[in-house]
């Protein structure tokens, strides 16, 4: 790989409260690096939703950033139980999240359509029992 | 460039070189350099942070002194609702502004009145307001307006365009003024605002150069605190009567704006630190539903700010007591609630949009710089103690990338090089 910026987290699935801090960390790097306002929106947003999503469903995960002047890529890889059916986890409204999730105003079944909304490009890899990596990637120019 | 002006300021005689203020900012402004704090004007935001927790009382704050003020003009104080909660026993407002009178103010206009008409405008506005554009994030805290506009630049638009009640305070006054002393011209009056931070006086000395500004004068309430008790006396009924009922007052503690909007989606947060919590998680979409967002930079809200007698919340407990006797609400528009919000009620929005923490106006310089951080990190301890100048490692690294500090001013690094060497002696 040539060179990029990398910056790794561990996002901490038995504490549901840091979730999304992470997003905040990289926040600040891409203003540090004087990217757009809206770029650095698209990108909190759809990383904090991919957060959200593995520490509901994954118990934690780890969070990858690379970034070049022009491109900033998130990868998001998880252990957890895998995605039965993609293309149904993609459709907004589509929630598996359990009901304890649900009653704190998570769960609506939101997260990988915003992923996908707030991206540029987005790609899932799951396998059942496996674990799912998700791929973001957002195009600066 | 505009440069923006600050309040808070370092007494250099009175600083030790200690840490406490580099890791108590909110926005890793201050640095110790020779000895002596510093505070980057360009990402300082007044919070007063640092003169609330130096050790040594070497941060200050630059108000207008009472005895300055010239008694020849027809002076107007403008007591902010958290003075209200300063004063034991006060369990009626008018004795508070006899007092004021006493002291030798011609006229005084509470800014809780102000705050009224505030509120009603604010009713309005997101009642007609775009559902997409909600939350709309209260402006009455300059430290608020100054930190969304410099780190949450896709907030910005959410900044509540109706002016704050200091302000429609000062124009009301003055108007009042003129109306009731037909002998006096616009030059003969001044505004006292009775300040309890130093956040306002920011406020004041920053208004856009389009903009009228209707303070004159910012006085602290911890400088007129005596005197005006001194001049309290309950034998004698008081001449002066509120114009403000329970909603104005409320605008003193956190929630107390919110609350008055008679809407319950709405969220109040205060302490600087909860407020930039707050503010990260509404950038990330994170509260759907809610209308309107009170953030208060003080621990309590008004009655938390540094430049107040009275601890937070013993304030609050003895605005409740004042509350009690006061009608929910004394000021009301009267015009067509259909109207358009008039121009003078409309706030304008921050300028233009510059980050404060991008390193290089060039991206590709920016890039590389990262680079340079991400390596001098890994050199560095990762300990944050300060004794380099610095708030933590972090911000350690970007210093030296930028230039401003030396990787050898690492006493802990320098500490293990010294180690080592000392054992390839002995070898």
């Amino acid at each position: 790989m040539e060179d990029l910026l990398h910056y790794h987290y561990d996002v901490d699935g038995g504490n549901f409260a840091s979730a999304g801090e992470a997003s905040v960390q990289v926040k600040r790097v891409l203003r540090q690096m004087g990217f757009p306002p809206d770029l650095i929106r698209r990108v909190s947003i759809a990383m904090y939703e991919g957060e959200i999503n593995m520490v509901i469903h994954a118990k934690g995960g780890d969070a990858d950033v690379y970034l070049s002047p022009e491109q900033i890529r998130v990868v998001l890889k998880d252990v957890g139980p895998g995605i039965k059916d993609v293309a149904l986890a993609m459709q907004e409204g589509y929630s598996t999240a359990p009901d304890n999730i649900r009653s704190l105003g998570f769960g609506a079944g939101m997260g990988l359509p915003n992923m996908k909304r707030y991206s540029d490009e987005m790609t899932v890899e799951s396998t059942v029992g496996v674990g799912t990596t998700i791929t973001l990637v957002f195009n600066a120019f | 460039m505009i440069v923006y002006r600050h309040s808070v300021s370092l007494d250099a005689d009175k600083c030790k070189g200690c840490t406490t203020c580099l890791r108590r900012c909110p926005t890793q402004a201050i640095r110790v350099r020779d000895g002596k704090a510093c505070i980057n004007p360009s990402l300082c935001i007044d919070c007063g942070e640092c003169i609330r927790n130096c050790p040594h009382k070497a941060k200050k704050a630059s108000f207008d002194s009472l005895d300055t003020l010239n008694h020849d003009k027809f002076l107007i104080a403008l007591p902010a609702p958290s003075l209200f909660g300063q004063f034991a026993n006060l369990d009626e407002a008018d004795y508070l502004l006899q007092g004021l009178m006493d002291l030798g103010f011609d006229d005084v206009y509470e800014v809780a009145k102000a705050a009224e008409i505030v509120t009603e405008y604010t009713r309005r506005f997101l009642r007609r307001s775009d559902e997409k554009m909600r939350p709309f994030i209260s402006t009455a805290c300059p430290v608020v307006v100054r930190l969304v506009s410099m780190r949450f630049p896709s907030l910005r638009s959410k900044l509540l365009p109706i002016t704050p009640p200091i302000e429609v305070a000062g124009k009301l006054a003055k108007e009042r003024a003129l109306r009731e002393h037909p002998e006096l011209t616009e030059d003969d009056v001044r505004t006292v605002f009775i300040s309890p931070c130093p956040a306002k006086v920011s406020w004041v000395k920053n208004t856009p150069a389009d903009k009228k500004c209707y303070i004159d004068y910012v006085v602290s309430m911890s400088d007129i605190y005596f005197r005006v008790l001194s001049k309290m006396h309950r034998d004698e009924v008081p001449q002066m009567e509120t114009e403000s009922g329970v909603v104005g007052i409320s605008w003193a503690s956190s929630g107390g704006e919110a609350s008055a909007l008679m809407n319950d989606k709405y969220l109040a947060a205060d302490g600087i630190e909860n407020v930039i919590r707050v503010l990260d998680d509404i950038e990330t979409g994170h509260f759907p539903g809610l209308e309107f967002v009170e953030l208060n930079a003080c621990p309590g809200g008004c009655v938390g700010g540094v430049m107040a007698v009275e601890n937070p919340f013993i304030a609050r407990v003895r605005l409740q007591t004042l509350r009690r006797y006061l009608p929910v609400m004394r000021n009301y528009l009267t015009d067509d609630p259909n109207a358009e919000i008039p121009e003078a009620m409309l706030a304008t929005r921050p300028g233009e949009y510059s980050s404060a923490e991008i390193l290089n106006p060039d991206r590709a310089t920016s890039f590389r710089m990262m680079m340079q951080i991400a390596q001098v990190k890994q050199k560095l301890p990762g300990m944050d103690c300060g004794s380099c100048g610095a708030p933590t490692c972090d911000a350690f690294a970007e210093d030296v990338v930028k230039g401003e500090a030396k990787l050898t001013d690492c006493v802990i690094r320098m500490r293990d090089i010294l180690k080592r060497s000392e054992q390839e002696e002995s070898k």
